[in-house]
């Protein structure tokens, strides 16, 4: 699988990928907790329509509209060496307290982000409960997290990308491998 | 032994922080990009700030200081309350507790803070060029200027810029008019260069007395070619005439003690030619914003009216003052490095 | 005792004869004993032999401007310091500026300068005098004891005599004494709180301005005193433009009016305070702006006025280039713009910085060399006429140069304590090899190999 190449490997195509979002919204809404107090928080900058994807197909299925908001962790870098997107994105938290709250992001990779978007979520109110679900969980943790709804998991090397397109930003659907050999 | 410094190259680009800058000493240097930067960052500030808790970890474990060698109210507040809530340590030196009533030179004060570990000085001082003096002196200390002499106050000016661009979005073809002291006026200075940065057209009224004469005889020559076009300079001492169709009209802060040296000959002429008023407003845009950057004296260089008007964006802009300040020493002070972890 | 020095190879620039190529110059007990052009007749067996081939002779250099700072200011610089900074620079003659503490305004103080420079034995020394009282401006210091004991003019230099009464009193008193008044032409009130030239930079940097006409008006002042008056009346460093024409003006009508003008404001201009002399309107500025070491009075002012000033040095309006020679301490420069001490340490690069107009074209060395030194002398008085003299019998003040000798200047290296210099690190083309007061060699930076 590992063959190196200036090409990216498409792990996933449009349908691929929905389907992988169709079965989240179907896993977040199975489970016992309940969907009556969902919210849906996306993690800028892909999160944010992975979560309205997901809020959609939810409310499609069971008539219920979820709210999703929108979280910039650039100002909950865990040390200099952590990810700052060059453009700080205004967040748009809905209520939290009380509320059960899935964190939606593309990749999921050490870890060192979801804990800036939890310690993010905790400044804004107290949840119930924290779940997270991501396209791809690519390994290499850092941190002792664990994703609840996994898309896809590929096994990588830490050198590789792992690129989700999505039509909103990239102007088409996939999930992309490269190698980094920039 | 001659200590003096050769001239460097400028505000030293430093690729591996956000801001490719080291120093923060007049918008003159900054391109529209990266007022762009500033600015949607100042969104998410604001955002910040309208939380319950209004506490972020950025900026833990850096030290601003601040050094004051002039009174202000609003720009050290805004400067020490973005460094807290970003949880920066912000420690404050006033002129009077710091050493140079001892006779220490700014140079050497420099070096001090620089020695306790400050990353970054905000300084006030009334000569202009203090800040410039200082940065030859920094190794790894960051300046950050709130206002000097009557150079520039290139924090107040993107505050002004932010507000502006919240109201209007592209500032870019707009008309501006400053009117006022600008020969005295650090903030005419800053908004100047941003605005002329973004593209926007400014005209320059007052009293001839208050115009810098090279600004009377050679405004042409300041133009600035910049991606978003050309933005102009203009001269017009005749308010009533330079306000028509205005988009933005801001009204600087008359020093009543000028009066002594002669710049305008009493303060009831000069309400009456260079008052912004209801009536010289109604001449421009009808959707025209009305800003000061403060302190007011109200019912001489603006109306009571005007200045808590429909027109008026002033507590935008103390409003502002806060998130603008937090995005600039974020996007000063942390590394990025754009990918995804 | 002494013996007799030879020089040989030089070309001789004399501003009271030709040039001569290849000369030999023979001083002897103090004197110039000959200049000869070509190869030597026989010399003297004990003669010291200078081998000067590629360089340059002159009469020594004459400043009717420097501030060697002693009496009171002994940590900007001493009269030691000062006059040897002066022989390095090729300056023999030096006019010391009054402004010390206590000023120049009695015989004991003109004695004790005199004194002072005999013990450093470096340059000649003469004691310019105040023209009132502690330079107050409010009444006449004792000008003609003054005179008496040795002054060569009479000034209140570092500020104007702002009282057009007393300047009108001045010139009246002292009208047939043959030594100038000296002014520095300032407005005062035109010039409040000022930094630098009002012009473009002034407006750029948010600083307050010192308009040229703030010059021009005193000089105009001073030119209608000295109609008036029939005094004799000279100009301190002028910098603009209008006060070249005024003064131009004034000799085509025969008033005894002299004007000198600085290396700094001949070549110079405001553009260096933002440490960039090619900076223009649409720059941003630099780290390297706000340079308090290119502050000085009057300021750096534009371009057309160096080149106005370096017309009027070419035709004769202005007479002599002095140096302004302003020596600080570097804790009285490293400092905010408008805290500054005002001035440059200029007589280290004096002749480098000028000898760059020579290069570019714009000046000829016989003009330069005139205006250094029998320009100068023509201000103090036919008196003074041997200080720059190569004629047998008169003192043997010289100066041996390079023309095109490549340096950089390190103001580490002055002799003089000023190292207040704009000019740090820039590559100067023009040296000072040697430099002769009353025969005696006071500055050597020949080649040991040279003497015989």
């Amino acid at each position: 699988m590992n063959i190196p190449s200036k090409q990216p490997m498409r792990i996933m195509d449009e349908e691929s990928l929905d389907r992988a979002l169709t079965r989240i919204a179907h896993e977040i809404c199975e489970t016992s907790i309940g969907i009556n107090s969902l919210v849906l928080l996306g993690v800028h900058t892909r999160g944010v329509p992975l979560a309205r994807r997901i809020a959609r197909k939810i409310e499609l299925s069971e008539s219920v509209v979820v709210p999703v908001g929108s979280l910039d962790i650039g100002l909950y870098r865990d040390d200099l060496s952590a990810g700052y997107s060059p453009s700080l994105k205004a967040s748009k938290i809905p209520e939290l307290t009380n509320k059960r709250v899935v964190i939606v992001d593309d990749v999921l990779f050490t870890g060192r982000t979801i804990r800036a978007a939890m310690d993010a979520i905790i400044d804004f109110g107290r949840p119930q409960v924290i779940q997270l679900a991501v396209v791809v969980d690519r390994g290499h943790r850092e941190l002792p997290i664990k994703p609840d709804y996994v898309g896809k998991n590929i096994p990588t090397s830490v050198d590789q990308k792992i690129r989700v397109a999505l039509t909103e930003i990239d102007t088409f659907d996939a999930v992309e491998l490269k190698e980094d050999i920039e | 032994m001659s200590t003096k410094i050769e001239a460097q190259e400028l505000k030293e680009k430093d690729p591996m922080y956000s801001l490719g800058r080291k120093h923060v000493l007049d918008l003159d240097d900054f391109s529209s990009e990266e007022l762009e930067t500033i600015f949607s960052s100042a969104d998410a500030m604001a955002e910040v700030m309208s939380r319950d808790i209004k506490k972020v970890p950025s900026l833990r474990g850096k030290i601003i200081m601040t050094l004051f060698y002039e009174p202000s109210t609003r720009t050290r507040v805004s400067f020490e309350q973005a460094g807290k809530v970003l949880s920066a340590d912000v420690i404050n030196l006033a002129a009077s507790a710091s050493s140079s009533t001892k006779g220490e030179s700014l140079i050497n004060t420099t070096r001090t803070l620089e020695a306790m570990g400050a990353d970054v000085v905000v300084v006030r001082h009334p000569h202009s060029g203090a800040p410039y003096l200082m940065a030859r002196y920094c190794d790894r200390l960051r300046v950050i200027n709130a206002g000097d002499g009557r150079h520039a106050h290139p924090t107040q000016g993107l505050v002004d810029l932010y507000t502006v661009r919240q109201h209007l979005g592209d500032v870019s073809g707009k008309k501006v008019v400053i009117v006022g002291d600008i020969t005295h006026s650090r903030v005419a200075r800053s908004n100047l260069w941003g605005l002329l940065a973004m593209g926007a057209r400014v005209t320059l009224s007052g009293p001839a007395t208050m115009i810098p004469m090279d600004l009377l005889e050679n405004s042409g020559t300041y133009s600035k070619n910049n991606n978003k076009g050309i933005g102009d300079i203009e001269i017009d001492t005749n308010l009533d005439r330079a306000i028509d169709s205005a988009d933005i009209v801001m009204a600087l802060r008359l020093q009543l003690e000028r009066q002594e040296l002669s710049l305008f000959p009493t303060i009831r002429e000069y309400c009456k030619y260079w008052q912004v008023n209801e009536t010289r407003l109604a001449k421009a845009k009808q959707n025209v914003l009305v800003m000061h950057p403060g302190p007011i004296n109200e019912g001489i260089e603006i109306t009571s009216a005007v200045a808590h008007g429909i027109h008026s964006r002033i507590k935008d802009q103390v409003k502002n003052g806060v998130a603008i300040r937090m995005a600039l020493l974020q996007e000063l002070l942390l590394p990025k490095t754009g990918d995804d972890v | 005792m002494n013996k007799p020095i030879v020089i040989r190879g030089a070309t001789v620039v004399d501003p009271a004869g030709p040039v001569l190529l290849k000369a030999q110059i023979t001083v002897d007990e103090g004197k110039i004993l000959a200049v000869k052009e070509g190869s030597a007749d026989s010399v003297h067996e004990d003669a010291i032999i200078i081998d000067a081939d590629n360089l340059t002779l002159s009469p020594g250099f004459v400043d009717l401007h420097a501030h060697l700072r002693e009496p009171g200011f002994e940590d900007k610089e001493t009269i030691a310091t000062g006059t040897k900074a002066g022989v390095a620079g090729g300056f023999t003659t030096l006019c010391a500026m009054p402004n010390t503490n206590p000023a120049t305004d009695s015989a004991a103080v003109v004695e004790f300068i005199v004194q002072q420079a005999k013990k450093a034995g470096n340059s000649r020394v003469y004691p310019i005098g105040c023209v009132t009282k502690g330079r107050h401006g409010i009444e006449l210091a004792e000008l003609r004891e003054l005179f008496d004991s040795g002054v060569v003019a009479f000034s209140d230099d570092g500020t104007p005599v702002w009282d057009s009464h007393i300047m009108q009193m001045a010139l009246l008193y002292s009208r047939e004494f043959g030594v100038p008044v000296t002014d520095h032409c300032e407005d005062l009130q035109l010039n409040q709180g000022w930094v630098v030239h009002e012009g473009w930079v002034s407006s750029r940097l948010g600083l307050p301005g010192y308009p040229s006409s703030g010059e021009e008006s005193m000089v105009a002042r001073n030119i209608a005193l000295a109609e008036l008056t029939g005094g004799q009346l000279h100009l301190a460093h002028l910098s603009t433009a209008g006060s070249v024409d005024l003064v131009r003006l004034a000799k085509a009508r025969g008033l005894r009016v002299t004007a000198e003008v600085t290396p700094q404001h001949l070549t110079m201009s405001e553009e260096w305070v933002l440490g960039s002399e090619t900076a223009d309107h649409t720059q941003a500025l630099t780290t390297g702006a706000y340079d308090s070491f290119a502050k000085v009075n009057p300021p750096l002012r534009t371009k057309k006025d160096a080149a106005a000033l370096l017309d009027g040095l070419k035709d004769g309006t202005i007479d002599a280039i002095a140096t302004d020679h302003a020596p600080h301490c570097q804790t009285d420069k490293e400092v905010t713009m408008q805290d500054a001490a005002v001035g440059f340490s200029v007589l280290e690069t004096a002749f480098a910085s000028l000898m760059g107009l020579v290069h570019k074209g714009y000046l000829d060395l016989e003009t330069l060399i005139q205006r250094l030194t029998t320009g100068p002398v023509s201000v103090l008085g036919k008196q003074f006429a041997e200080l720059a003299s190569l004629n047998p019998g008169t003192p043997a003040d010289l100066v041996i140069f390079d023309t095109n000798e490549q340096w950089i200047v390190d103001p580490d290296k002055f002799y003089s304590k000023g190292k207040n210099t704009p000019l740090q690190g820039k590559t100067m083309t023009g040296k000072v090899k040697l430099a002769m007061v009353d025969g005696k060699i006071v500055h050597n930076d020949i080649e040991s190999g040279g003497f015989g």
